[in-house]
């Protein structure tokens, strides 16, 4: 995309607030009390596996649907009853929606025109848009004749040429290969930050979430699981799920025992956890660490002090480059560890018994 | 042919939406449901009415159908009737099978001549054919005479019922032909190559594997056929054959008058038969219809032909071909000759037939021009509103919108053309003519009859078309009446012409309902007119060239229709 700055003079960047939002189709309850703050100029992203409620959810800022109950505010303004043609909202389409019939300078001049945009303007903001994305040159070709990279493009260029209030991006990387898909999201990050536009996007994909997004609001069944930066959601799950979607996570069942500075979180014939005095588990909740919060000792090497050894038993090796990946059965517990590889390193053999040492205060208690 | 199955995945839940409809779509609704209520409802309701009421009161009666199946003749007329679909279906039956088997199974360089096989009968009206086939099948015909000469005996084709069976089974295989070949190239091959591994090849493999599983396309064809025979009226009045159904209705209203009963009973009967058919096939190819073509499935294997099969191929082929093309062949001969009676060709050759048709004759060319772009401009706006309501909102009964236009498939031409006289020759206008005087309502029940046809093509286009196409342009300020303008109608742009094309060219040949309607000569469109001309000796010339600039015409339309959606398929699909 180019490097030059934009023509367009975008308004302040708008706040987005979602107040108490439901949506049922009958049955199916498909937005569950929906309580959200997106602050100016951020780039947020609805993170969850298909069927949560995050299309949906979009699809309700655009206007596309409606709410049961609750409203959506744009700056101070209540957009709950406008018709999409009077939102102000950009959306990039996931299938980009470009119209085969027009080309792409009459693709991207559609929306002015509806908006009325003195007929002089048009053509420069137009270029200016096409400017922004890098597609200068191709404006009188038929969208069927670009590629699946330039078509994202336009659509991104349709949108921004109206100067939107607020930014939707629906999946807009998931119908581009993988290699492209990384250098998109990059030029999507660019753009955003140099409009300084408030945006929402839309992914399944927590890599592209965690790349791209200031915060990420992580949705299943049609609930806010938890919101925050990528950072806080990778060290700080609020609950299984969400330690369990955004990378991998040892998730174990176990038992509290013991009481005062004795208590502990005890894995039957495996490991047990020191818990702090201070600190609160929920009854019933099972302990999560990430593999590589987790190490096998050497021969004859001893645990520290901050980690919690327990014997086991390797049940399976992935060998994945840079780290491996044993399996490692302690008690009733398979635990998942991820060693860093070194040139030269020698690698447990399945069978083997070994110690594992699991840092204790990167484990943290968690329920559904 | 598309029965009203469309209507199903209109509303996935993305469309739904708080409010049900515009008050804008709610008018557009609301108009064309009094259309349809006006033009097509009443009048079949008026027909069914009739039909059970006494004679001149009002109160309800089955006498009417007691004194039908009392009467010999009427019941002669069904059961002739039934027989002679019956004996088209197996007809075309015998033509379609083998053609079908053909281009199926083997690497057929002669495909593309199937294909053409199976348009040509269609660009005929079977009432035009008729004609010409007795030219070369009649007692008298070309055929007869030469078998007389050589063999000493004749074969009956056209004798009474046979020649409208005859006549039938070749303008209607076509529709046998392309529903069986369109299910069966929708097998997938692995079906086939399961079957060959577990040791069936050959004629048993296609009688258990391929046939049953081609089965749905096959019966859709043949009650497709059924109807059309059951219902058409011009081809047995042409070749003399009164007792039929279709025939007594006519003769009934036309000779006897408007307010005998019989004519009505009959028409129920046509109705009844024609619905009993078509739920008849629905209700036997439920479950049972499989399309088992699946993701990346290629079709199903074609076999290279031996020699000598090859050779029993093209001539089958070139015997079907001889067959389809004789009514085109006698049609061209008759408009050109002086006199053609009692030999195998024409005794000479004149283009004075030509000169009149032209001369006093072009006005039926021009009010068939005109009625037949009025009917099909009203059938393809209604057929766009129509699929736009359905598919594209919520609307409250817009399913009864579909429902009803697709019911006029239900209403045989003679009947509405009653219905039609019946409900509006008491309307009068400030002049004391009664409505159904007019021309322009020949225009209407010729869009009544239509429609059902457009409104597929119109489906067929608009769901082609992405609903985020639409929703991009609402995203970017554009109402939901400027988007219509300037994204869907664009885009269902080549749907609607092809809808257009079609029922410009069927509407122009149209003779059921139009006949009951022509009320003075100087309305009559091209097919009144032939059928006029064709009555008389003197008139068979002129009338065949009629004939001829109304295949023609057909033809001229069907290829541009054809060319207007390859042109559609070229195009890149419209985003998905």
């Amino acid at each position: 995309m180019s490097n030059r700055s934009t023509a367009a003079n975008h308004a302040p960047a708008a706040r987005v607030r979602i107040e108490q939002v439901d949506l049922s189709y009958g049955d199916n309850h498909v937005l569950k009390s929906i309580n959200l703050e997106i602050r100016p100029g951020e780039f947020f992203a609805f993170l969850g596996p298909s069927g949560c409620g995050k299309t949906t959810l979009l699809r309700l800022i655009a206007g596309f649907n409606h709410a049961d109950s609750g409203r959506v505010l744009v700056g101070e303004k209540d957009i709950s009853g406008l018709p999409p043609w009077k939102r102000d909202i950009g959306m990039v389409f996931q299938s980009y929606a470009l119209w085969p019939h027009m080309t792409v300078a009459r693709n991207v001049a559609f929306g002015l025109e509806e908006k009325r945009v003195p007929r002089a303007e048009i053509g420069p903001r137009v270029a200016a848009a096409l400017d922004l994305v890098g597609l200068t040159g191709l404006d009188q070709r038929r969208p069927a004749q670009l590629s699946g990279g330039q078509q994202q493009r336009v659509a991104l260029a349709r949108t921004i040429a109206v100067e939107p209030k607020l930014l939707l991006l629906d999946e807009p990387l998931s119908n581009l290969d993988a290699k492209l898909r990384v250098q998109v999201r990059r030029e999507l990050r660019e753009l955003q930050q140099r409009l300084g536009l408030t945006t929402i996007f839309v992914t399944h994909d927590q890599e592209e979430a965690n790349t791209v997004c200031d915060r990420i609001a992580v949705m299943n069944h049609g609930v806010i699981q938890q919101v925050g930066t990528p950072k806080d959601l990778y060290e700080q799950p609020a609950n299984l799920f969400v330690a369990n979607f955004l990378g991998t996570a040892n998730i174990i069942e176990g038992r509290l025992a013991g009481d005062g500075a004795s208590r502990a979180f005890e894995v039957a014939g495996g490991p047990k956890i020191p818990i702090a005095a201070d600190r609160n588990v929920a009854p019933g909740a099972r302990m999560v660490f990430r593999p590589q919060d987790c190490t096998i000792l050497a021969a004859g090497e001893f645990s520290a002090p901050d980690r919690t050894a327990a014997a086991g038993t390797v049940t399976y090796r992935e060998f994945l480059g840079a780290s491996v990946r044993y399996g490692v059965r302690t008690g009733s517990a398979e635990i998942a560890v991820d060693c860093p590889f070194h040139a030269g390193d020698t690698l447990h053999e399945v069978g083997t018994a070994v110690t594992i040492a699991i840092a204790t205060s990167a484990v943290r208690f968690l329920s559904d | 042919m598309g029965g009203p199955h469309v209507s199903l995945a209109l509303a996935a839940p993305r469309a739904r939406a708080r409010r049900t409809a515009t008050p804008g779509q709610i008018t557009l609704a609301l108009g064309i449901a009094a259309f349809l209520a006006l033009f097509l409802v009443w009048p079949a309701a008026t027909v069914i009415y009739v039909a059970f009421t006494e004679r001149g009161g009002g109160a309800f009666t089955l006498v009417n159908f007691v004194d039908f199946f009392r009467t010999d003749l009427f019941l002669r007329s069904f059961w002739n009737s039934f027989y002679v679909s019956a004996m088209a279906v197996a007809g075309a039956s015998i033509l379609a099978l083998p053609l079908a088997y053909i281009t199926s199974r083997f690497a057929f360089r002669g495909t593309v001549l199937i294909q053409t096989l199976g348009f040509l009968p269609l660009i005929m009206p079977p009432f035009v054919g008729a004609v010409a086939m007795q030219l070369f099948f009649g007692r008298n015909g070309s055929a007869n005479l030469l078998l007389d000469d050589w063999f000493g005996f004749k074969i009956a084709f056209m004798e009474g019922l046979n020649g409208v069976i005859f006549v039938q089974s070749i303008h209607y295989f076509p529709f046998i032909l392309i529903n069986l070949s369109a299910a069966l190239r929708n097998i997938d091959g692995a079906m086939e190559e399961a079957a060959q591994n577990l040791g069936s090849s050959g004629f048993r493999l296609f009688r258990r594997i391929v046939f049953p599983l081609a089965m749905p396309g096959y019966i859709a064809g043949a009650s497709l056929v059924f109807v059309k025979v059951f219902d058409d009226l011009a081809t047995p009045l042409l070749l003399n054959v009164k007792d039929m159904l279709a025939p007594q209705a006519y003769l009934r209203v036309t000779s006897i008058g408007i307010a005998d009963p019989m004519g009505y009973v009959i028409s129920v009967v046509l109705i009844v038969a024609s619905v009993a058919a078509m739920a008849l096939s629905a209700l036997a190819t439920r479950g049972i219809d499989y399309s088992t073509v699946q993701r990346g499935g290629g079709g199903l294997a074609r076999r290279r032909l031996r020699p000598y099969e090859s050779a029993l191929a093209y001539l089958t082929v070139a015997l079907i071909l001889l067959l389809v093309l004789a009514p085109h062949v006698g049609l061209l001969l008759l408009s050109f000759s002086t006199v053609w009676s009692f030999s195998p060709l024409p005794d000479g050759y004149t283009t004075a037939h030509y000169a009149r048709i032209f001369g006093d004759s072009s006005l039926y060319i021009k009010n068939t021009l005109i009625y037949a772009s009025m009917a099909g401009l009203i059938d393809v706006v209604l057929g766009t509103a129509i699929a736009y309501l359905v598919l594209r909102t919520r609307l409250i009964g817009r399913d009864a919108l579909d429902w009803a236009a697709s019911a006029a498939l239900a209403v045989p031409g003679i009947v509405l053309g009653i219905g039609y006289l019946r409900a509006f020759y008491g309307v009068k206008l400030w002049d004391g003519t009664p409505l159904a005087a007019l021309w322009i309502v020949i225009v209407l029940a010729l869009a009544i009859r239509r429609l059902p046809y457009a409104l597929r093509a119109c489906y067929a286009a608009l769901q082609q078309i992405s609903v985020s196409l639409e929703e991009a342009a609402e995203n970017l300020g554009a109402t939901k009446l400027r988007t219509v303008r300037r994204i869907v109608t664009p885009l269902m742009m080549g749907g609607i012409l092809a809808g257009f094309v079609t029922s410009f060219a069927t509407a122009a040949v149209e003779l059921s309902a139009t006949l009951m309607l022509v009320q003075s000569n100087s309305d009559a469109p091209l097919a009144y007119g032939l059928y006029v001309l064709m009555q008389s000796a003197a008139g068979r010339g002129p009338g065949a060239a009629l004939g001829v600039i109304a295949v023609v015409l057909v033809a001229v339309c069907t290829i541009l229709s054809h060319a207007v959606i390859e042109r559609g398929r070229a195009m890149p699909p419209a985003g998905h």
